[in-house]
């Protein structure tokens, strides 16, 4: 604008400014209101039982990084083809499975300890522990490229509601192909972990909790899982902030997602960099999948739905496309849950985290981190 | 290429004519008396659909090789009906308006049996569930009976004052929190009795937390449980939200015994989480009386495990057993079809079933007692049985 106001004698045309309805500000009021009313109902029971609200935080945690790792595949996804792919919770579920039969059927969490007796069995469980969780990672990564070359590839010229759709319909296929007898079968299966899970409870200072053994009152108790999800999620971020900000096929990844012709006219080859990052999202969907069955114990073939539609919702509220976006999102899904369960009741917890979804596309369509008009992977 | 026409015109009109000529001949036999099985063999609770229809598809074998009923063989029809609403109504209605069936043994979730159980009474067809215990199954809205629908099992509040009278009595509980579902009409109708018998008999309800059955992160409601300190916690619930709960209160260092109903008997039931709790049941594998004892031997026979070794029947099956004897017992002593005349017969029947002696009070519910058990890290043992 300033190149064109200098010069005096053009007519300058004068932009529009962007016209807000009517009563726009009714509906903006009534969110910021209803935002005051939910902190203030939040800090009054911080007060009143702290112990309390911490133990929901710390469920809220468990919640909010688990989504964290699901919702990254989503916006990454999404930020490169412009997809929302809705089997990326169904390939979260299949993680959880290969999990399971990896543990349960052929027992390669106790390999180290097998092929090595003489190491240590701690080592051998953390050994046999992460071979479980990179198997799923690599089948879930195989299963993703494969769905995309199948089911999106082909459509890529397409409108993209006719993606979205093949995304909802390869959904369902994996769902009830899962429940097949012979595949998964539809029952709730009770899930054998690769390695025992121990619960502190912090009341001057740290105690481990005993099998049989109560925590004293006001005690806040957590377990090993919840470090392991959380520092998990936290390197996962760490890892593609590296990837994408910092090496060849994150620039291609970020050149693709920007302009993809002009990618291809550089030398890019767009469609394995489409099925890279396909692989990645599903690789961090197969993890949390693990790490969720390690955490709720009991795996069947809809597993995946709920926590796919939540973090799905998280990547909307960061701003889908945006990888911060998509983690903080996530967290405050996670926690939005927690106090919901905790303070209104258990029931309304799928209603509040949908309720945000339309709140935010309401207000701010392209969320916290989302930057319009300018793409990002 | 005019030809190919005609001849595959030819072929589909003696396709239809001949389906005609089948639908026709069945219709005039009468050697064949068609039971519809109605069970979950998919959706929340498959284990209890396969345990129902083995059951029921048991006593039917048992009664073709005695000669059938009245001279006519029992052909089954298996439909699943996925303990949900919809799937069950379409299975209900298939069975009766395209097969004829005049007889349904099922479903096995209340939710499901409800609206069957509408269906089955407008259309003059006998419905036995063998296992729903929700009482709107047999009694309408305005506390009318369904004159054709009739259950195989005792009611709710039988199983929630069951549990309630355990906790007080044998456990000497004074406070108790309650968990329920509560869009599952029998998870609800076992906690709502067992509020209110707990409350009659001088215990205190600390907290009612309700959750839905997609459920899996129950360390919140367990933070409330942790917090209000109960004596006994009562959950009602099936299975798989069973393993869930308890295995993430073990974790929490929460000890309290967990109660619950007949939805915990299953062979998934996690027995290591579970262990220390306790449930109502309709019977138990132990008890000596000859009916179970030959039951257990006869289901153990016919079916077999993944591994090979005779299945024990659960209590889904012994009720499906019951509720399939009963009702052909009805049809031969009542000498026909009619389903007018089967259901009056089936009013005055005294039928010594596996789950105890069924008789049928005023509503279509049996008067029978409750075993009640207790879970073991090792299995499920018989702890002891309380009447009416």
């Amino acid at each position: 604008m300033q190149q064109v106001s200098g010069s005096s004698q053009v007519v300058i045309p004068v932009p529009k400014k962007k016209k807000q309805p009517p009563l726009a500000w009714v509906g903006q009021g009534f969110f910021i209101l209803l935002g005051i009313v939910v902190v203030a109902i939040l800090i009054s029971n911080l007060i009143r039982q702290p112990t309390l609200f911490a133990q929901f935080f710390i469920s809220g945690l468990q919640l909010g990084f688990v989504y964290a790792l699901i919702a990254l595949g989503y916006t990454m996804v999404y930020g490169i083809v412009k997809l929302i792919n809705f089997a990326h919770g169904d390939v979260f579920m299949v993680g959880a499975f290969v999990s399971y039969f990896a543990v349960a059927r052929f027992r390669l969490h106790q390999w180290p300890l097998a092929a090595f007796p003489q190491i240590s069995p701690g080592l051998g469980v953390v050994i046999g522990s992460l071979t479980v969780i990179l198997l799923s990672m690599v089948i879930c990564s195989a299963l993703a490229i494969t769905i995309e070359r199948v089911a999106y590839k082909p459509l890529r010229d397409a409108p993209r509601i006719a993606a979205l759709i093949t995304a909802i319909g390869v959904s369902f296929f994996l769902e009830y192909f899962g429940a097949l007898n012979f595949v998964f079968s539809p029952r709730f299966i009770p899930y054998e972990r690769p390695f025992e899970v121990v619960a502190w409870y912090i009341k001057d200072g740290i105690h481990l909790i005993k099998p049989g053994e109560a925590p004293p009152d006001g005690a806040i108790t957590f377990s090993n899982i919840l470090l392991i999800i959380i520092v998990a999620s936290i390197l996962v971020q760490i890892f593609l902030q590296f990837l994408v900000r910092r090496t060849k096929i994150g620039i291609a990844m970020r050149a693709s997602s920007y302009d993809k012709p002009a990618a291809r006219l550089m030398g890019i080859n767009v469609d394995s960099v489409i099925s890279f990052t396909f692989a990645i999202g599903a690789a961090f969907a197969g993890l949390g999948g693990v790490l969720y069955a390690i955490a709720y114990s009991s795996i069947w073939t809809q597993l995946g739905i709920l926590p796919g539609l939540k973090a799905f919702v998280a990547a909307v509220l960061g701003g889908i496309g945006s990888i911060p976006g998509a983690f903080v999102g996530a967290l405050i899904m996670g926690q939005a849950e927690a106090m919901t369960m905790g303070y209104i009741s258990t029931p309304m917890r799928d209603a509040v985290a949908f309720t945000i979804l339309i709140i935010v596309l309401l207000i701010r369509p392209t969320g916290i981190f989302g930057e319009p008009e300018k793409e990002k992977v | 290429m005019r030809f190919v026409k005609f001849f595959s015109l030819l072929i589909v009109a003696a396709l239809i004519l001949s389906a005609c000529a089948q639908g026709g001949s069945t219709g005039g036999q009468q050697k064949e008396l068609k039971v519809a099985i109605l069970a979950p063999l998919s959706g929340p609770v498959p284990t209890f659909g396969v345990s129902t229809r083995d059951g029921a598809l048991m006593a039917i074998d048992e009664w073709n090789a005695k000669g059938g009923v009245l001279g006519m063989k029992i052909v089954p029809i298996v439909e699943d009906s996925q303990c949900t609403p919809d799937p069950a109504v379409n299975a209900a209605n298939k069975v009766i308006d395209q097969d004829g069936v005049k007889f349904i043994i099922g479903e096995v979730c209340s939710k499901a049996s409800i609206p069957v159980s509408e269906i089955a009474n407008a259309k003059g067809v006998i419905q036995i569930s063998p296992t729903s215990t929700n009482e709107q199954v047999t009694v309408d809205a305005n506390g009318n009976v369904k004159p054709y629908i009739f259950r195989a099992c005792f009611i709710d509040p039988f199983q929630g004052f069951v549990g309630a009278k355990f906790a007080t009595e044998q456990l000497g509980a004074k406070t108790a929190f309650v968990m329920l579902d509560q869009a599952n009409d029998y998870v609800k109708g076992l906690a709502t009795e067992f509020a209110k018998n707990f409350e009659m008999m001088g215990g205190k309800v600390v907290g009612t937390v309700s959750y839905t059955s997609t459920d899996t992160d129950f360390s919140v409601i367990l933070g409330k449980i942790a917090e209000a300190k109960p004596d006994v916690v009562y959950l009602p619930d099936y299975y798989n939200i069973v393993n869930l709960v308890a295995k993430q209160a073990k974790e929490k260092g929460i000890n309290v015994p967990f109660i619950g109903g007949d939805g915990w008997d299953s062979p998934d039931l996690d027995l290591a989480a579970a262990a220390g709790g306790y449930f109502t049941n309709h019977y138990s594998p132990d008890d000596p009386r000859p009916e179970v004892v030959n039951f257990l031997k006869a289901y153990g026979e016919k079916y077999k495990d993944e591994s090979g070794n005779p299945k024990v029947p659960d209590a889904l099956a012994a009720l499906a057993y019951d509720a399939a004897n009963v009702l052909l017992q009805a049809i031969n002593d009542a000498g026909t079809t009619d389903t007018a005349k089967v259901k009056d017969t089936l009013e005055k029947i005294t039928y010594k079933g596996v789950s105890g002696t069924i008789t049928f009070d005023a509503n279509h519910n049996p008067i029978k007692s409750a075993a009640l058990l207790a879970v073991k890290p090792d299995g499920v043992k018989f702890e002891t049985i309380v009447n009416p």
